[in-house]
């Protein structure tokens, strides 16, 4: 069960102003001074607004000592944020007994690279390491993050940080689903944050794979399924779902917003047409279609898609993979929408961000517009109907979401919404 | 410099890594940095480098170990600036 949710998004803090943004097609993609000053092709991207006011509200002046690289203070907001729209109480108390049924698997793909970059790496070669002080390697190790939120929130089960590129968010769900399954934890928060960093944006502006000519307009510059998209938005941010076992969330009159119905994490092993960096077909289809078995459900049973699409030349390969692992002819294809058209492409965070706007589309009864794809990809022409430019009022059964990442990996979580029915046992 | 001037620096500088805030008010120079006023061990090091930047000293390992109670943090601060 998904009993709580977090974000923080580039157009938008909490549910309630992420919810308005989706519903309304607010973009949260700005132009940035200091990408044009440092000479980027791409000088638009999405950063949560506000964060510094939001952590000091949130956090005492010693818990903000180390939150200075900004993927372990989105990290932190959201998953406090989360465990409060959950029904839990942030515990004050560090000296008591932790709550060894919680556990908190939360992914980043570059983890603290704006502290690193911005202050280790000058100080370490100025000859200074020794005057950094301690609090430097919490903040850039790998599982910071899920360090941060374990020790805020005293989670005693699993606390680790998962890696896997753009798939990292929807990874870190399908791990915590599979964890409770197992049996062994009760609740998991589970998701992906990324740091608002030029440094983690510059490489991929090296690689030519940003969106490099709309500056002057940023709101249009994601444009995922669309004919003039010429590549993927940078953005940044934190989403955070707390999953709980069916047994834990009854027994304590949890509010419900869905529940995992099965998911599935391979890797189209860079073989057949896949690469470092682009997705195999095959396995792609596979990882869909094993989530689907895992969920018991068939393709025509989906009733909308939270898409990858990034807006790149893959976006058409990505629906085709869609449909034919759905098995479903284009004209009776679900509805599909791409997260990224408005907050821009949040890397290892965007799976977890995604998924919240998955559950809340499923909890509220809507599919957000995707915008900017009005001049759809002709390849996408047979699909016209299924994509939404704004927003429509419908309630769906079944959700499906899929992240795909460098490292030819994917994940596919498949939501439903929860049906309260006495005798229901998944 | 006075023992209470100092003092009151030193309060101020280990501020920002105290968990236990109120016990600050109250706190003397046998009050303990980790036990009585809930500092992480590992900000001991930001204390010093603190201490040496606001006193404009230089603190060593062997002093910087010597660092338990405030009365400690300011028998160092007191021995480096004499």
């Amino acid at each position: 069960m998904v009993t709580g949710l977090g974000v923080l998004a580039p157009n938008g803090h909490g549910l309630a102003e992420f919810e308005h943004a989706l519903r309304a097609g607010c973009s949260g993609i700005r132009f940035f001074p200091h990408l044009a000053e440092l000479k980027f092709g791409c000088q638009v991207g999405g950063a949560p607004q506000g964060v510094d006011a939001i952590a000091e509200r949130y956090f005492s002046e010693e818990q903000r000592v180390s939150m200075k690289s900004n993927v372990i203070a989105f990290g932190a907001i959201a998953a406090v944020d989360c465990w409060k729209d959950a029904g839990f109480e942030v515990p004050y108390d560090w000296t008591g007994e932790p709550d060894f049924d919680t556990g908190a698997i939360i992914g980043t793909g570059v983890a603290g690279i704006d502290l690193m970059c911005r202050v280790a790496g000058p100080a370490i070669d100025n000859g200074r390491a020794r005057r950094m002080g301690s609090t430097i390697v919490e903040q850039v190790m790998c599982s910071g993050v899920s360090a941060r939120i374990g020790g805020l929130l005293g989670l005693g089960g699993q606390v680790s940080t998962n890696s896997s590129a753009c798939c990292t968010g929807t990874e870190a769900i399908v791990q915590a689903y599979w964890r409770i399954r197992e049996g062994r934890a009760k609740r998991v928060l589970a998701g992906g944050v990324e740091a608002d960093s030029h440094y983690a944006w510059g490489s991929f502006d090296a690689m030519r794979v940003l969106a490099a000519n709309r500056n002057h307009e940023p709101e249009r510059a994601s444009r995922p399924m669309s004919a003039s998209a010429s590549g993927f938005v940078p953005g940044s941010g934190a989403g955070i779902l707390l999953l709980e076992s069916l047994g834990s969330a009854l027994e304590r009159g949890a509010r419900i917003y869905g529940e995992v119905l099965g998911g599935q994490v391979n890797s189209g092993g860079q073989r057949q047409s896949g690469s470092m960096t682009a997705p195999n077909p095959y396995g792609v289809r596979r990882c869909i279609g094993d989530a689907m078995a895992a969920a018991g459900i068939r393709g025509d049973e989906i009733d909308a898609i939270n898409g990858h699409l990034t807006a790149t030349m893959a976006d058409p390969r990505e629906i085709a993979s869609w449909q034919a692992a759905l098995g479903v002819p284009p004209e009776r294809f679900p509805m599909v929408n791409s997260t990224k058209s408005l907050i821009g492409h949040t890397l290892g965070a965007a799976g977890g961000i995604e998924c919240v706007a998955a559950l809340l589309q499923l909890d509220r009864g809507f599919v957000h517009g995707s915008i900017n794809c009005e001049d759809l990809h002709p390849e996408l022409e047979p699909y016209r109907c299924s994509i939404p430019t704004t927003t429509i009022e419908r309630q769906s059964r079944i959700i499906a979401k899929a992240s795909f990442g460098f490292g030819d990996v994917n994940a596919c979580v498949i939501f439903g919404a929860w049906d309260p029915e006495p005798n229901h046992f998944k | 410099m006075t023992d209470q001037a100092t003092f009151d620096r030193v309060i101020d500088i280990i501020k920002p890594y105290v968990k236990n805030g109120d016990r600050l008010a109250t706190a003397k120079p046998e009050t303990r940095l980790l036990e009585d006023l809930g500092v992480n061990s590992a900000r001991l090091v930001d204390i010093v480098l603190a201490f040496e930047d606001e006193f404009d000293i230089a603190i060593d390992d062997e002093a910087a170990d010597r660092v338990s109670t405030l009365g400690d943090a300011i028998a160092v601060i007191q021995e480096k600036t004499r």
